[in-house]
C-alpha cells in the first residue's frame, strides 16, 4: 500500500508506544536502545519501553511505512555493528501530526468540561 | 544471557532473526543498570510481546490469504466444499457414535448404573427380562448395590378432550427417580409412598406431553388425566432431557406387583431392572455376587430357574454388537471420505503452491524467511479448512438425525438423535485444524524447500519436480483406494439388502391396511364385550366395497416380537403358576402366542396347510382349540399328524385343529419361534389381557390407504372413545424391517458417491496439471511426428497406472473390511464377485471420466504455440 492511497488518519489513534517512538526519532535517526533512552528522558522516566514492545512496535511501524531502517552509519567509533538505525518517513510525520491533533482536540474537550487546566 | 536468548525462541523465527541480537543488547544494558529486577521485566515482556507478535503475523497472513484466495474464487470454493464434505461427514458420524456409544447417560453418576437381566443363554436368551419374584430376590440378596429398581413399558389410551390418543409410558418402582438422581422441573417425582398408598393414582408427565396436552401450563400440578378409564392426578413434570427408559416415554406411573397379574410367577418375564453400585464396589465384584445369587436361586427353585443365570452390563455399554459394528463401519467410512477430501485438498493446495512458486521466490528474494513463507501457506490452508469446517458443522447438524437412524433401535435411555453440542464443535474444530495443518504442511514444505532463485526460472516455466509428482500420484492412488473400499462396502450392503428383501415373510403384504385399537381396561375386560366390538367393526368393514377380508390379531407380526410362552404337557399341576407340568428342562420349547378372530390367515395371506382356521363356532363353551404353524407341528410331532394332538399353553389344554404356514414374527433377519394361534372368543375374562386382539388387518382390492377415513368411522361407530393408532400399510410394516438397512445404504452410498467424485476430481487435477506442465514436451513430440495415439498413450498410461494401483490396493483392503463387517451382511459373501466386479468397473469409469479432458487437451496441443511459449 502506498502513501498516496493511504490517509494518515487511517492509523489514528496510535498505540502510545508507537507515538513515543515517532517523537523520539522526529529529530534524529536513532537505534533501538537510543529510542528507549530518548523516550525515558522525554517523559522524565515515566515511560520505559521494554525490548519486546520496542521491536514489536518497530516491526509494525516498518510495515506501515512510519519509519525506515537506514543504512548510513554514524562515525565508526560511535557505532556498534549490531545496531540498526531508524528514521521517520514523511508519512510517519503526517501520522504523528494527525495523532497530535487528535490528542489536542481531546484535551480541548476535557478543558471545556473543566477536566484540564485552561492553559497547558 | 543464554537463557534470555533461549527465551527469545518464543518469538517467531523471522522476528528473532531480525531483532534478536539487538534485544539481547538492550537486555544486557538493562541487566547492568538495574540488576536482577531486569529479569522479572524481561520474562513478562517476552511472554506478552511474543504472543502479540504471533497474533500480528497471523492477522497479516490471514489478510493476505483472504486477498489471494479472493482472487481465485473457483479454487477457493472447490477447496472449501471439499473440506466441508470431509469434515461434515466425519463430524456427523463421530457425533452419532459418541451419542450412542460414549456420552455419559443423562443421570447422576451414571458410571455406577448397571442393567441386570436374567440369563437363559442355553435357550437362546442371554438377556431375558426378569420376572418380579426374581427381581425381588436379587434386590433382597445383593449387597453390592445401593439400590435396585424395576420398570416396564406401559401403553395406555388417553381420553378426554380432543381425539383419543395412545400414549407410551413407563411403570416404575418407587425408588427409580431417586436412583437416577433426577428431579422434576414442576412438582415432584414418584417415590416409595406412591406405591404403598392407595389414595390416588399419581402420574408424572414428560415435558413434550405437558407441552402438547397442557400447553406448558405451569399450574398443571394437581390436575387430572384420564387413562384407560382411570383418573390420574398429575404430581410432576420431568425435564425435556429425561429420556427414561426411552425417548418416546411420555409419562410415569407407580408400579405395584399384583399376584393376579402373574407377578408371583417366575416364568413371567417382563421387567427391566437397573441397579446402582455402592460407592467403591467394582463392577466385576458386583457381577460375581450376582452369579452366586443366581446359583442360590436356581437351587431354591430348580423347576422354574433351571439353567437361569444373571447377566449384568454397565448400562452405558448395553448396546448391541451389531449397532457397535455399524457405528464402527460408519466412522470408518467417514474417515475414508475425510482421507479422500484431505488428499484432494493437499493436491489442490500443492498445485496452487506450485503455480505460486514464482511469487514465493520473489518474496524470498526480497528477504522473506522460509518460516514466514511456510507460515503463510499454512495460514492459507487453515483459512480454507476453517471455512470448510464451519460449513461442515452445518452439514453435520443437518445430517446427524438422518445418520442416527441407521441404528435400528436403541435400548438406552437417550434422545433419538444427537443434539449439536460442545463435544461436537470441539471434535469438528480438531478435525478442521488437523486437516488444515496436515495437508497444508506437505505442500508448504515441499514448495519452500525448492524456493530459491532457480525457482524463479522454473516457476515461470511451470515445471514440477519429480518427487512432487510422485507425491501427488501417491495421493491420487490413496483416493482411488479409499473410494474402491467404500464402493465395495456399499455394494455388499446392497446385496445384503436385496437378500433380506427377498426373504418370504410368510404372508402377503400388498394392499393390506392395518391399525391398532388398543381396547382399554377395565372397560373391555369381559370377553363378551370385546367380541361385540370385534364383530361390529369386522362386519361393517367387510360390508364396504373393495374390502375382501378383515380380521383382528393380538399383535401384527414384526411389530411385537415377544409374547413367547412355554409349551407344557397336558398333565395338570395346581402348584405350578402355569397349572401344568412342564417337560423336563432339556426338552423345553416355546412358541409365540397370539389370539386371532376367524379369517386372519385369509386376510394376511398365510396358507392353511391342514385342518381349519379358528371358527365362529369356537367359544368359551366349546373345547379350547389352537391353530399352529408348520414349524410347531414339525418340532412337537415330527413325522406325525399334528391335527387332534393336545398341548397346554397359557393356562389351558388346547387341541390342534389346523396347521398354517410359518410367519416371520421376529422379523426378516431373525429366526422366529413356532407360532400358536388361539381363537379370540376363547380368551377368558381378564386372562392374558395383554394379548387381547388389538391389531386390525384389512385386505382390499382398492388401494388400501383409501379405506383409512371410512375405517376410522367404523371404529368410532362401534366405540366413540376408542383411540386409533399405528395406521399403516402392512407393506410398510415389512419395509420398516429393512428401513435401517436402507438408511445404512443411503449413508454409505452417499459417502461412496462423494468419494468417487472427489477421486475423479483428484485424477483430473493431477493429469491436467501434468499435461499443462508438459505442454512444451508434447508440442515437441508432435512436431517430431508423434501421432495423436502416441500422445494419448502418455496420458492414458499414466491414468491407468494410477487407477490400477488404487484398484488393486482398494480391492485387498475392501476384502478385509468386508470380512470385518460380515455380521451386517445377512449371509452375503464378503468376497462377492459381482460386487467387486462392479466396483472395479465403476472405478475404471471414474478414472476414464477424470482422464478425458486432460487427454483431449494433450492431443490438441499446438506444436507451434507450445514451442514458441518457451
Amino acid at each position: 500500500m502506498t502513501e498516496e492511497t493511504r490517509r494518515p488518519d487511517s492509523l489514528v489513534p496510535l498505540p502510545p508506544a508507537v507515538f513515543h517512538i515517532l517523537l523520539a526519532v522526529a529529530d534524529d535517526d536513532r537505534h533501538g536502545y537510543a529510542i528507549i533512552q530518548e523516550v525515558a528522558t522525554r517523559t522524565d522516566g515515566q515511560v520505559r519501553l521494554s525490548a519486546g514492545t520496542l521491536y514489536r512496535s518497530i516491526q509494525r511501524m516498518l510495515d506501515d511505512d512510519l519509519i525506515v531502517e537506514i543504512h548510513e552509519r554514524p562515525a565508526p567509533d560511535m557505532d556498534d555493528e549490531r545496531r540498526r538505525y531508524y528514521r521517520i518517513t514523511p508519512f510517519g510525520r503526517a501520522v504523528a501530526r494527525a495523532e497530535a491533533r487528535r490528542l489536542n482536540d481531546l484535551v480541548k474537550l476535557a478543558r471545556a468540561s473543566g477536566f484540564a487546566p485552561r492553559s497547558a | 544471557m543464554p537463557f534470555y536468548r533461549a527465551l527469545l525462541h518464543l518469538y517467531p523465527a523471522s522476528f528473532r532473526a531480525e531483532y534478536g541480537d539487538e534485544m539481547c543488547a538492550v537486555f544486557a544494558r538493562d541487566l547492568t543498570e538495574n540488576g536482577m529486577s531486569a529479569w522479572a521485566r524481561a520474562l513478562a515482556d517476552v511472554f506478552t510481546n511474543a504472543t502479540r507478535v504471533h497474533l500480528d503475523i497471523t492477522r497479516q497472513d490471514v489478510r493476505y490469504a483472504l486477498r489471494s484466495l479472493g482472487r481465485t474464487p473457483g479454487f477457493t470454493i472447490t477447496t472449501i466444499l471439499v473440506a466441508a464434505l470431509g469434515i461434515g461427514a466425519t463430524t456427523a458420524s463421530f457425533t452419532v457414535a459418541d451419542h450412542i456409544l460414549l456420552k455419559p447417560l443423562p443421570f447422576a453418576d451414571p458410571g455406577r448404573l448397571v442393567k441386570i437381566w436374567e440369563n437363559q443363554a442355553s435357550r437362546g436368551y442371554p438377556q431375558m427380562e426378569p420376572s418380579p419374584p426374581n427381581f425381588q430376590d436379587w434386590k433382597r440378596l445383593a449387597t453390592s448395590f445401593e439400590e435396585m429398581e424395576a420398570y416396564t413399558g406401559d401403553t395406555v389410551s388417553l381420553v378426554g378432550s380432543g381425539d383419543p390418543e395412545r400414549l407410551v409410558g413407563a411403570r416404575t418402582t418407587g425408588g427409580v427417580f431417586r436412583m437416577l438422581g433426577r428431579q422434576a422441573t414442576l412438582g415432584r417425582v414418584l417415590t416409595e409412598s406412591d406405591i404403598t398408598t392407595e389414595t390416588q393414582n399419581p402420574i408424572v408427565l414428560s415435558e413434550p406431553l405437558w407441552r402438547r396436552r397442557f400447553g406448558a401450563d405451569p399450574g398443571v400440578i394437581g390436575r387430572t388425566l384420564t387413562l384407560d378409564d382411570a383418573v390420574h392426578v398429575i404430581v410432576g413434570v420431568m425435564p425435556a432431557d429425561f429420556t427414561f427408559p426411552s425417548a418416546e416415554t411420555s409419562f410415569w406411573r407407580p408400579f405395584k406387583f399384583v399376584a393376579q397379574n402373574g407377578d408371583e410367577d417366575r416364568g413371567n418375564h417382563y421387567l427391566q431392572v437397573v441397579g446402582r453400585l455402592k460407592r467403591g464396589v467394582a463392577f466385576e465384584d458386583a457381577r460375581a455376587e450376582l452369579t452366586v445369587i443366581a446359583s442360590q436361586l436356581e437351587r431354591a427353585y430348580p423347576k422354574d430357574l433351571a439353567q437361569t443365570g444373571i447377566t449384568a452390563i454397565r448400562w452405558r455399554d448395553n448396546v448391541g454388537a451389531q449397532s457397535r459394528l455399524l457405528l464402527t463401519a460408519l466412522v470408518g467410512a467417514s474417515l475414508c471420505v475425510l482421507l479422500i477430501a484431505s488428499t484432494n485438498l493437499a493436491n489442490l493446495l500443492l498445485s496452487r503452491a506450485l503455480a505460486r512458486r514464482g511469487e514465493f521466490a520473489v518474496r524470498a528474494a526480497v528477504g522473506a524467511s522460509m518460516d514466514r513463507l511456510v507460515r503463510q501457506m499454512l495460514t492459507d490452508s487453515l483459512v480454507l479448512s476453517m471455512a470448510g469446517g464451519a460449513l461442515g458443522i452445518l452439514i453435520a447438524i443437518a445430517a446427524g438425525p438422518l445418520i442416527a437412524r441407521i441404528i435400528p433401535s436403541t435400548v438406552l435411555p437417550i434422545a433419538s438423535a444427537p443434539q449439536p453440542d460442545l463435544r461436537m464443535l470441539l471434535f469438528a474444530a480438531i478435525v478442521t485444524v488437523a486437516t488444515g495443518l496436515l495437508f497444508g504442511v506437505v505442500p508448504a514444505v515441499r514448495v519452500c524447500r525448492n524456493t530459491d532463485t532457480s525457482a524463479l526460472k522454473e516457476g515461470a516455466r511451470g515445471g514440477t519436480g519429480k518427487s512432487t509428482e510422485r507425491l501427488r500420484s501417491l495421493l491420487v492412488v490413496a483416493e482411488i483406494t479409499a473410494s474402491v473400499v467404500l464402493l465395495v462396502a456399499s455394494g455388499l450392503l446392497i446385496q445384503a439388502l436385496l437378500r433380506v428383501q427377498g426373504v418370504d415373510p410368510g404372508f402377503k403384504a400388498d394392499n393390506v391396511l392395518t391399525m391398532r385399537t388398543m381396547l382399554p381396561r377395565p372397560k373391555y375386560n369381559q370377553t363378551e364385550r370385546r367380541l361385540q366390538f370385534y364383530q361390529q367393526v369386522i362386519g361393517d368393514l367387510r360390508a364396504m366395497p373393495g374390502v375382501t377380508s378383515v380380521s383382528y390379531i393380538s399383535f401384527l407380526p414384526m411389530t411385537m416380537r415377544g409374547g413367547i410362552w412355554p409349551i407344557l404337557t397336558t398333565v395338570p399341576d395346581p402348584q405350578s403358576p402355569q397349572r401344568f407340568v412342564a417337560p423336563d428342562p432339556a426338552n423345553q420349547t416355546s412358541a409365540s402366542l397370539r389370539y386371532v378372530t376367524p379369517g386372519f390367515f385369509e386376510t394376511i395371506g398365510t396358507p392353511i396347510l391342514q385342518g381349519r382356521d379358528v371358527a365362529e363356532s369356537d367359544s368359551l363353551q366349546s373345547p379350547f382349540v389352537a391353530v399352529v404353524s408348520r414349524s410347531f407341528a414339525r418340532q412337537q410331532y415330527p413325522n406325525e399328524d399334528a391335527i387332534g394332538r393336545q398341548f397346554a399353553i397359557g393356562f389351558f389344554v388346547r387341541t390342534i385343529v389346523g396347521v398354517v404356514g410359518d410367519i416371520r414374527v421376529r422379523g426378516l433377519e431373525r429366526d422366529s419361534e413356532p407360532q400358536v394361534y388361539l381363537p379370540a372368543a376363547q380368551q377368558r375374562d381378564g386372562m392374558l389381557a395383554f394379548y387381547a386382539p388389538q391389531d386390525l388387518v384389512i385386505r382390499a382390492t382398492v388401494p388400501a390407504s383409501t379405506l383409512i377415513p371410512a375405517a376410522r368411522q367404523v371404529i368410532w361407530r362401534a366405540d366413540p372413545q376408542q383411540p386409533i393408532s399405528s395406521v399403516k400399510l402392512l407393506a410398510d410394516v415389512v419395509a420398516d424391517e429393512t428401513a435401517s438397512r436402507v438408511i445404512q445404504l443411503r449413508v454409505l452410498g452417499a459417502f461412496a458417491a462423494v468419494a468417487l467424485i472427489l477421486a475423479a476430481i483428484g485424477i483430473h487435477g493431477l493429469l491436467a496439471f501434468s499435461v499443462s506442465a508438459r505442454v512444451r514436451e508434447i508440442g515437441v513430440r508432435i512436431a517430431l511426428g508423434a501421432s495423436a495415439a502416441d500422445i494419448l498413450r502418455i496420458v492414458v498410461v499414466r491414468s491407468a497406472v494410477l487407477a490400477g494401483a488404487g484398484v488393486v490396493l482398494g480391492t485387498a483392503i475392501a476384502y478385509a473390511v468386508g470380512r470385518s463387517m460380515q455380521a451386517l451382511l445377512a449371509g452375503v459373501d464378503p468376497a462377492d464377485g459381482a460386487v467387486f466386479g462392479t466396483a472395479v468397473v465403476i472405478s475404471a469409469a471414474m478414472a476414464i471420466a477424470g482422464t478425458l479432458v486432460p487427454a483431449v487437451r494433450a492431443v490438441r496441443v499446438d506444436p507451434l504455440a507450445a514451442t514458441r511459449a518457451e
